[in-house]
């Protein structure tokens, strides 16, 4: 209902702030892995989290989405705050948000079909047939028409990232995350995934969160950008205040300077003989 | 997370030890650790059963779907699945129940015991434990390797950003499946031990078959028979609680699944003989003295 | 939202008012059904005027109540669609295959051809 009154201006995309974090840490038992993150989604923007391996950024959107718990500060998705919700404002908070995640993860013992229609079947009273409609929608907007008998293991790797595609969008949603929608597949189809990303944003006006560590598919699908390093956000901008940063870090990423060999001899020889008795 | 790196380190501290003292400490710590781990796990398991059942007796009162169609899936791979291996251990149980008994009532020249013997063992313990046997190894495991499967591809995170919750989706119904089909499994089991008893029985122990169909009938009280339903119910929830569980709690990677899958086994083997143990004392104590 | 039926000549124009949704659209699906396959409409148009908002289970809804009136040679057309309506169909290339006016006008005159068809 919410979706339709943002579509309603049927001017440039309301200023509306879609998700809101603030001060957020997460740690995984004793280890911290996001120390302090804060920053706002606009509604109707698509932005994508960059970063290294072990940045962190793969926990961000984990929190995001509900699945891990932060140790401190907040998240708004939609004016609702995560950590105080209930079980049911959260479960109707979640029909409204699209997951794409990294493997697909496609439920193995279904059709495509049926992955596509299960959120469908399970949340609305639609008819089957209407239901059987969407799914071919669904599966023509992400270029996969005539492929709802096959089950996942029959797809390829593009195949499948766009067929999980397809059911992030089967409940129309407002806010599509996307993890990694180009890790592990050839450039051709990882264009052909950023292409997807365009248009729905064009057509949809979703708000797109994408968590990447692909510079080429950052620069081409962002409105806004967060660059995570370690745990912090370094820098957090449009695509072209990115590029002409002259912070060091930031330079060191964009530029792909690897990481330089400076190991502190105490430190170095104290992880070498970590935990050992000698 | 948490309680495996306390373990472990509580274990190479143990290894370290110089002092004898110290050494006896950790042992008490090792075992008490082991016990809250015990306990935990126990804890773990009835939590997801009390899930489980709120999902299938209470949630659809609140509106929300019961998943009929999924259960009635489960309840044919268990159970119809199951039936041939099941019938040919348990004819097998049958005939040597009825050779063991034979082996001591022959000195006693008491051979028209036999069908007794292994009328009320069947029933009353064999069938529902070899039920359960059968069980474990066909279905528990499967529950622990499906979810655990499920677990390393982001599945189970899937559904929950579906807003489907896994303990209502998977578990929940898998749970139904089983407390109907073991009952049932179990009362062919038991059918199948006697007709493996009558076997030696008409071989052996100068029955003819009807006649040991009658003393089989004869000997058995409604009793042995509800006792061992009970206790078949009790396996069904035991075994898919801990294949469940396992599944879940699986943790990164594929080769994870294959460890997930031996501990539902393992664990599933030691408590379906802690509660049987537990049952059969209740009915021991509860049993009307004769 | 809310649904109202009235006649306008031959045609039964159908007011949709409000937001057409996945939890809604069963109630729209019903009487596009009922109009089509019961009662046997010649021509059913619908008017999107009042509905700002269409999600893909309308569409759908769309879909199968073209497919009835194309396969009993009725008719269905729509018109008033919003702009965020117009891209929806647009994106799934729908637009060139449900018959879509501008204004209630149109839709009603292009009622000849189309009922000429049916009473053959």
């Amino acid at each position: 209902m919410t979706m339709s009154s943002q579509n309603e201006s049927d001017g440039p995309v309301s200023e509306g702030v879609a998700i809101s974090v603030r001060n957020l840490r997460v740690s995984y038992s004793d280890r911290e892995v996001l120390h302090g993150v804060t920053f706002d989604v606009n509604a109707g923007e698509t932005m994508v989290i960059l970063g290294g391996s072990g940045s962190g950024k793969s926990t961000l959107l984990r929190t995001l989405m509900g699945l891990e718990k932060p140790s401190g500060g907040e998240i708004w998705i939609r004016g609702k705050n995560l950590c105080c919700i209930s079980a049911h404002d959260m479960a109707e908070l979640r029909k409204k948000l699209g997951v794409s995640f990294q493997s697909g993860a496609l439920f193995g013992s279904m059709t495509v079909g049926e992955n596509v229609a299960l959120p469908l079947r399970e949340h609305t009273r639609l008819d089957d047939s209407t239901i059987e409609v969407m799914v071919r929608l669904k599966l023509e907007e992400v270029g996969l028409s005539g492929y709802e008998d096959y089950i996942p293991a029959q797809l390829s790797g593009g195949m499948k990232k766009r067929a999980a595609v397809a059911r992030a969008l089967a409940m129309d949603p407002e806010v599509l995350f996307f993890d990694e929608p180009s890790a592990g597949l050839d450039p051709i189809i990882a264009a052909g995934i950023d292409d997807l990303i365009l248009k729905l944003k064009k057509a949809f006006r979703m708000t797109i969160v994408v968590v990447t560590h692909e510079l080429a598919s950052a620069f081409l699908i962002a409105d806004r950008m967060i660059l995570v390093d370690k745990g912090n956000i370094i820098a957090l901008g449009t695509v072209e205040e990115l590029k002409s940063s002259q912070q060091p870090r930031v330079r060191q990423f964009l530029d792909r300077v690897p990481e330089p060999d400076v190991a502190e001899d105490e430190g170095f020889l104290d992880r070498l003989t970590e935990r050992l008795r000698l | 997370m948490a309680r495996k790196k306390r373990r472990s380190a509580a274990f190479s501290r143990s290894l370290l030890a110089p002092q004898p003292e110290i050494r006896l400490v950790s042992v008490t710590e090792t075992v008490g650790q082991a016990t809250i781990d015990g306990l935990a796990y126990l804890g773990d398991l009835t939590i997801l059963t009390g899930r489980s059942l709120h999902a299938v007796v209470i949630a659809p009162f609140q509106g929300q779907r019961m998943r009929v169609e999924r259960a009635i899936h489960q309840a044919m791979a268990v159970g119809v699945g199951a039936i041939p291996i099941l019938s040919l251990i348990s004819f097998f149980i049958g005939t040597i129940l009825a050779l063991q008994s034979a082996y001591e009532l022959r000195r006693f020249g008491a051979m028209e015991f036999v069908a007794n013997a292994v009328a009320v063992s069947m029933t009353r313990e064999l069938g529902p434990l070899m039920t359960a046997i059968v069980v474990i190894g066909r279905s528990g495991s499967a529950f622990a390797a499906e979810i655990g499967t499920m677990k390393v591809n982001e599945e189970i995170d899937a559904l929950q950003t579906m807003a489907l919750d896994p303990v209502h989706f998977l578990v929940a119904p898998k749970f139904v499946a089983m407390a109907l089909m073991l009952p049932c499994l179990t009362t062919w089991a038991d059918f199948m031990g006697v007709l493996g008893g009558s076997a030696f029985g008409v071989a052996g122990a100068g029955f003819t078959f009807s006649s040991y169909i009658r003393t089989t009938l004869s000997a058995l009280v409604f009793r042995d028979i509800i006792t061992g339903l009970i206790k078949s119910v009790m396996f069904g929830m035991v075994i898919t609680a801990v294949g469940c569980q396992e599944g879940l709690s699986t943790g990164l990677g594929a080769e994870q699944v294959g460890r997930s899958t031996t501990s539902a086994v393992v664990k599933s083997i030691f408590l379906v003989v802690l509660v049987d143990l537990v049952f059969t004392m209740l009915f021991y104590l509860t049993a009307p003295h004769s | 939202m809310n649904i109202t039926t009235r006649p306008s000549g031959l045609a039964t124009i159908v007011d949709v008012d409000g937001d057409i949704t996945l939890y809604n659209s069963p109630d729209l699906r019903k009487t596009l059904m009922e109009l089509l396959k019961v009662q046997k409409v010649p021509r059913v148009i619908v008017n999107l005027t009042n509905v700002k908002y269409i999600d893909s289970a309308g569409v759908a809804c769309l879909v199968e109540a073209l497919k009835v009136s194309r396969e009993s040679k009725l008719g269905l057309a729509l018109f008033g669609l919003s702009r965020v309506a117009r891209e929806v169909l647009e994106l799934t290339r729908l637009i060139k295959v449900f018959e879509v006016y501008g204004t209630e006008e149109e839709a009603v005159r292009g009622v000849q051809p189309v009922s000429s068809g049916a009473a053959a």
